[in-house]
């Protein structure tokens, strides 16, 4: 089953590296990490995709807790949040096909950001499931390069850990 | 949480304004005299200097090491036997390097160590300068936290978190690294404060509901076995375990860690349980219906196969540490605490309940499957040393040990009877913690008598500590069980690799002279009828003074729960019978 964990770390050097030595360490494998800045300058926030059993995750969150520069974490399952990533793809846009390659970043609610000869940039910011979904229909046209970042996430607002209450 | 810390009494709370502005060598050297450190072990060189020059002059013991991996286990030995937390300084790069198999032994084992090592400039970080070695990440994995300071106004309070981070919580090593020109850095000294880290809250009382859940268990359990680790020892917690298991009628096994926090010589006492365990503990553990594991983490030398550990058991698991719980085995009724105080309360939930069945089926296996050796050999055999060193000391001795059969041997046939008597490296496995954690469980506690039982091969790992222990006038005992061999190697390649003994065996000096060379008494012993006499002797000198037992050398440890196999599929037992 595929978790959300959500950490608040001190926005210090050498916290990144513990977190993901920690992971390295225990042998547990996550699928995204992303870290950024808050609304406080002193924490940051990590976002970590995990896939395993509760048992795995309940592990994963506890090893968390116990590092002293995280502050808080919060796991949650991936229908109990809002969780994006960010997509930057260069797709193969000749002149002929590039009405096409514009249906289709409107029908996706993506953006086209850079425009070159042959090549278009398109952003995404959506759910991987539409991610992988403009992947695919993007792939007959040709994709040249695609940068991902990792998931970020917040609770929705109807659960008891929802982020009005935070 | 906060917490408010214990100034000692030469250093009440100040004003700040009237605090005086003082270099960062300075401030470190008042902050460690504010903690109450009184005895501290490091080792110099060039980037720590500053901090030497000011500890010329300071009120510390300090106790300089042949080699900082032994100051670190000096250390540990010390925060064992007093409990309190151990103190560990050197410099930077190699200094710090030398650090890492003590600190990883102390976290293995829960053990409260503040290590302080000097690093490079801080505008030199990160050039590879001379002697630099990026010690906070090298030691990120085997600390409980550690930090870099790179601001003097930063380090008083960095040091202040440090001690409070080693000696709270499930206890364990901290580590601040400090740039030189921090050291000379000056800076005005902080009032002491309140200490309130945003990330660190250790939970101390235990949930109320939790425990009296866990007694409504107990109260029901016609079976239960209580299954005790080191963190008993770490809570100070022994005499609360004693009242809790007398009164609700309870067997108690220990782990290797455990042993000395219940009487060993109390009927209800099931020994050592896991891979050399005795068989009553292993079998009451199999059998039990009701497991209540106090301060102890289900590792693998424990269980043996995990699936098939203690089949029939509920558990009830009281820990300080939330990440222990259900990490190996799914947990029923997790009680997240201090174990002193769930114990205290516990203890008033618990009904006496006789349990005949379970205590006459006990007393049944203790009676078939006591632990045996060959007593009528007429070789020396390394129990029948252990046996006399206890019959010689009883529980007026600090008992520490290297790492192999002896150390083994050692928790078999010693009977332990109080907490922070028996010191081994149980986690990690560190050959070469014998000797300096004797040392530093010596300076601890000057009065008691402290015995390291020691392996021939992990003596040879730090016996040049031997020198630090005559030049500082530490009387530690030695007992080396000489079997000649690396002899847990030998055994498993006795048992597994078709007695084909690769590279288990090593030259040793002949020990005795060694100890003469470096000041110490030296004593050899090769004839069992010696064995008595040569412990008496050892025992009257005032010198630090080794014993060379020439002992039996293919000795096995029995019985034995071979790795993947169940905690009751014991290898031994056999020879038990014939021996009896
Ligand atoms: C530093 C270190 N290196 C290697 C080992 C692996 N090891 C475990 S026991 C042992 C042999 C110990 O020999 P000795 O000290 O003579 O004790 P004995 O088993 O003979 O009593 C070895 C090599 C270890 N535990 N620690
Ligand atoms: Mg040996």
């Amino acid at each position: 089953m595929k978790h959300i964990i959500s950490a608040l770390v001190q926005n210090k050097p050498g916290v990144l590296a513990h977190v993901a030595g920690m992971f390295a360490a225990r042998a547990f494998n996550i699928d995204s990490l992303a870290v950024g800045r808050t609304d406080d300058p002193a924490l940051s926030r990590m976002t970590i995709v995990v896939v395993g059993d509760d048992k795995v995750v309940e592990q994963v969150r506890k090893q968390l807790e116990k590092i002293i520069d995280v502050v808080k974490v919060q796991d949650f399952s991936i229908k109990d949040v809002v969780a994006h990533d960010l997509m930057l793809m260069c797709v193969h846009a000749p002149p002929d096909k590039r009405h096409e390659i514009i249906a289709l970043v409107e029908m996706f609610k993506a953006k086209v950001v850079d425009i070159g000869q042959k090549f278009a940039m398109v952003e995404l910011a959506d759910t991987e499931e539409k991610l992988e979904a403009f992947i695919d229909a993007c792939k007959p046209y040709g994709i040249k390069n695609m940068v991902r970042t990792g998931t970020v996430a917040m609770a929705r607002f109807n659960l008891p850990n929802a982020a009005e209450s935070q | 949480m906060k917490k408010p810390l214990h100034p000692s009494q030469d250093n009440p709370p100040q004003s700040p304004s009237a605090l005086p502005i003082k270099t960062g060598a300075e401030i470190i050297v008042a902050t460690l005299i504010e903690q109450g450190v009184d005895t501290m072990f490091g080792y110099p060189g060039g980037v720590v200097l500053p901090l030497f020059d000011k500890l010329y002059d300071a009120p510390i013991n300090f106790i300089i090491p042949r080699h900082e991996q032994g100051g670190c286990h000096m250390a540990d030995g010390y925060a064992r036997a007093s409990g309190k937390v151990g103190v560990v300084l050197t410099t930077s790069g190699p200094g710090a390097c030398n650090l890492v198999t003590g600190i990883a032994t102390a976290m293995m084992d829960s053990v409260p160590l503040v290590a302080l090592t000097a690093q490079v400039r801080t505008d030199l970080i990160g050039n590879d300068a001379f002697q630099e070695a990026d010690t906070t990440g090298i030691t990120r994995p085997i600390t409980k936290h550690n930090m870099i300071v790179k601001d003097v106004k930063d380090l008083q309070q960095s040091i202040r978190e440090a001690f409070y981070i080693a000696s709270t919580g499930r206890q364990g090593p901290v580590l601040i690294d400090i740039p030189v020109d921090i050291e000379v850095a000056k800076c005005q000294m902080k009032p002491l404060g309140e200490i309130s880290l945003a990330g660190y809250r250790p939970q101390e009382k235990g949930h109320h509901r939790q425990i009296k859940m866990a007694a409504e268990a107990i109260n029901k359990s016609e079976k239960p076995v209580l299954y005790v680790g080191g963190g008993v020892i770490s809570a100070n917690a022994s005499d609360e375990l004693r009242a809790f298991a007398i009164k609700a009628n309870l067997p108690v096994t220990m782990t290797l860690l455990g042993l000395g926090s219940y009487d060993q010589t109390r009927a209800e006492s099931l020994d050592m349980l896991g891979m050399h365990g005795t068989a009553y503990a292993n079998y009451a553990v199999q059998e039990c219906d009701l497991m209540i594991a106090i301060g102890a983490r289900f590792d693998d030398r424990v269980t043996g196969k995990l699936k098939t550990f203690a089949p029939n058991a509920k558990f009830i698991h009281i820990d300080i540490d939330p990440a222990s719980i259900s990490k190996n085995v799914n947990v029923n009724i997790p009680v997240v605490g201090d174990a002193k105080y769930i114990l205290g309360e516990m203890t008033k939930e618990v009904q006496h309940k006789e349990r005949k069945a379970w205590f006459d089926k006990i007393a049944d296996w203790k009676k078939r499957f006591p632990l045996r050796y060959d007593a009528k050999s007429p070789n020396i055999k390394p129990q029948y040393v252990i046996e006399q060193i206890y019959q010689a000391t009883k529980d007026n001795a600090i008992i520490v040990t290297g790492v192999g059969q002896h150390q083994m041997w050692t928790a078999q046939f010693y009977k332990h009877t109080r907490p922070r008597h028996f010191i081994t490296s149980g986690g990690l496995g560190t050959m070469g913690f014998g000797l300096p954690a004797a040392i530093g469980a010596k300076i601890a506690k000057p009065d008691t008598t402290v015995i390291d039982i020691d392996g021939d091969s992990s003596f040879n790992m730090t016996m040049n500590e031997l020198c630090t222990a005559v030049q500082y006038e530490v009387p530690v005992k030695v007992c080396i069980i000489n079997n000649g061999y690396m002899g847990m190697v030998r055994q498993w390649q006795e048992l597994f690799y078709g007695k084909r003994y690769s590279k288990s065996s090593l030259k040793s000096p002949e020990f005795a002279a060694v100890a003469e060379a470096f000041g110490a008494v030296g004593i050899t012993v090769d004839k069992k009828s010696e064995v008595k006499t040569a412990i008496a002797k050892m025992l009257g000198e005032k010198m630090p003074c080794v014993v060379d037992f020439k002992v039996e050398r293919e000795e096995n440890v029995w019985p034995m729960v071979a790795t993947g196999k169940s905690l009751h599929e014991m290898d031994g037992l056999d020879i038990f019978e014939s021996m009896a």
